[in-house]
């Protein structure tokens, strides 16, 4: 489903994030990619939803080749794909509904079908009791998991995670590592950019470690 | 389809919800663009509306041909025979010195100062219409009659007419002039306030792109923003052209009341109207259109 083939990332400046990098990931799997800061996790995914391109190799995703992906082919890729940010990304402007309505409205699906899903969604995060409150009076694991709720009310084949525990207590952080799991029990393939151990332990995923731009270990290519 | 148009009903709804965040902003923002459309516009609407009227009175060009003060009643007839035989006249009218001044005395009020004149001031006189009325050879003709015995002067009507309809036709020059400045500097406000939009809502951008919003998706409620701005002013600047012609039009009734004559400026025809709706909401959307597509590369993710 995913297949990474000899992937370097270079930045403008000459800093190596990637370097020949080849990993590839099945449908349904869960997979962790992790490392210390500066490892290039996050130019991994980055890389995954094409906000970076690879400066060589191909990144196939459902057989579309990621790098070489016209400009208004993007929007449509990212579909595909739930985004689960370390810091939410969430509008301040509206409330938890519309919020987690964003992504059907982009994708422009029929006003009854969306409230329907976007509440399905909110119950399975259990915020339900919470459609019309402003994100700015939820609590940090609240965020997240409105967060997750936005990731996957358009039903994504993979859900992609960049540290969704790291700013959460440990019980909120298990409670974000059971989601993570439900949604992989039915079929979604997650990806996780995480260094938390403890996350790992609960969900014993295949794991990708990056160190300074190459892979250690776990390597399927 | 349908979806197109969801599409579209979310934008311009979107739009709808920017303007409701900021009311004040949005109005004085439309003030200013129709008080600057209502300039060119009213400008137009007055060289319409004499423009008409000058047209009403160039319809049918006069000639009047004034005899001398002195000329007898047989000289007075000798022209008329000239005139009855001229090709290029097809009718005529002799206008006596008596009845010219007992028209005056009605029609102006100044009975008394009439009466107080040692003798009648007016001379006989023949209005003529051509049977040609171009201007060239109304003007052949007036030459031709004033070389006549005992013509003193010969006048075609329809002089002042043309004098004012070339006026018309430079302040009609001047408005359209005023149009296009203004409409470049409506594009140009739409553009930078679009600019400043973008800048504030680009994390909200940043964010919708990233969950797959397609530039169109993003763009849209910006252009409707722009067209409902440019609309706006529209409408501000029909407004204060309909208020200025309606109180013109209350002060021109009291003119016409002294001169007997009745003279109404017309308001915007529904045509014009719907014009003055359209072309800010188009000059709107390029605005926005133009900044949109600008500032939305600088923000590439």
């Amino acid at each position: 489903m995913i297949s990474f083939s000899h992937v370097t990332k270079r930045f403008p400046g000459g800093h190596q994030a990637l370097q020949d990098v080849s990993f590839s990931i099945d449908a349904g799997e869960l997979v962790f990619v992790t490392g210390h800061s500066g490892a290039g996790k996050s130019t991994l995914l980055k890389l995954l939803v094409a906000i970076e391109r690879p400066t060589s190799g191909n990144i196939v995703v459902n057989g579309q080749n990621i790098g070489k992906l016209s400009r208004r082919g993007v929007p449509f890729m990212r579909r595909n794909f739930g985004l689960v940010f370390q810091d939410h990304k969430l509008l301040f402007d509206r409330n938890v509904f519309n919020n987690v309505a964003l992504p059907l409205q982009i994708s422009g699906f029929p006003g009854k079908d969306v409230a329907r899903r976007v509440r399905a969604a909110l119950d399975k995060v259990g915020l339900l009791k919470l459609e019309s409150a402003m994100p700015i009076t939820l609590s940090g694991g609240e965020q997240q998991r409105l967060c997750i709720a936005r990731a996957i009310v358009h039903r994504p084949a993979i859900l992609l995670a960049d540290e969704p525990t790291s700013n959460l207590d440990h019980e909120y952080a298990l409670e974000i590592g059971e989601l993570i799991r439900s949604f992989n029990q039915v079929g979604v393939t997650a990806i996780i950019a995480t260094h938390d151990q403890a996350l790992m332990d609960q969900l014993t995923p295949r794991v990708i470690s990056l160190r300074q731009g190459v892979i250690e270990t776990g390597v399927t290519a | 389809m349908k979806g197109w148009l969801a599409a579209h009903a979310g934008g311009l709804g979107a739009a709808l919800r920017r303007i409701g965040v900021a009311p004040l902003g949005s109005a004085l923002n439309a003030l200013v663009i129709g008080i600057a459309l209502s300039l060119p516009v009213g400008l137009y609407l007055i060289v319409a509306n004499l423009q008409t009227a000058s047209r009403e009175l160039t319809v049918t060009p006069q000639v009047s041909v004034f005899m001398a003060l002195d000329a007898n009643r047989a000289e007075v007839a000798q022209v008329e025979a000239r005139l009855k035989k001229h090709t290029q006249i097809s009718t005529y009218r002799l206008v006596p010195r008596d009845q010219a001044l007992a028209d005056l005395k009605k029609s102006s009020g100044l009975t008394d100062v009439i009466d107080g004149l040692p003798q009648n001031p007016l001379p006989d006189a023949f209005i003529i219409d051509a049977a040609d009325v171009a201007p060239a050879t109304l003007a052949a003709l007036r030459d031709e009659i004033a070389q006549w015995p005992r013509v003193a002067h010969v006048q075609l009507d329809a002089q002042w007419a043309l004098r004012l309809d070339a006026g018309l036709r430079f302040a009609r020059l001047v408005a359209t002039v005023l149009a296009t400045l203004l409409g470049v500097a409506l594009a140009a406000i739409t553009f930078n306030t679009i600019r400043l939009q973008v800048l504030t809502r680009r994390d909200e951008i940043e964010v919708i792109k990233l969950i797959g919003a397609t530039d169109s998706f993003i763009k849209r409620p910006f252009l409707y923003f722009g067209a409902l701005q440019g609309t706006a002013g529209g409408a501000v600047a029909w407004l204060i052209v309909a208020a200025g012609t309606y109180l013109a039009n209350l002060s021109l009734g009291e003119l016409s009341h002294v001169y007997a004559a009745l003279f109404q400026l017309r308001p915007l025809s529904l045509i014009e109207g719907l014009a003055l709706l359209l072309t800010p909401a188009a000059l709107g959307w390029f605005g926005a259109w133009l900044s949109v597509s600008r500032h939305l590369a600088l923000i590439e993710r």
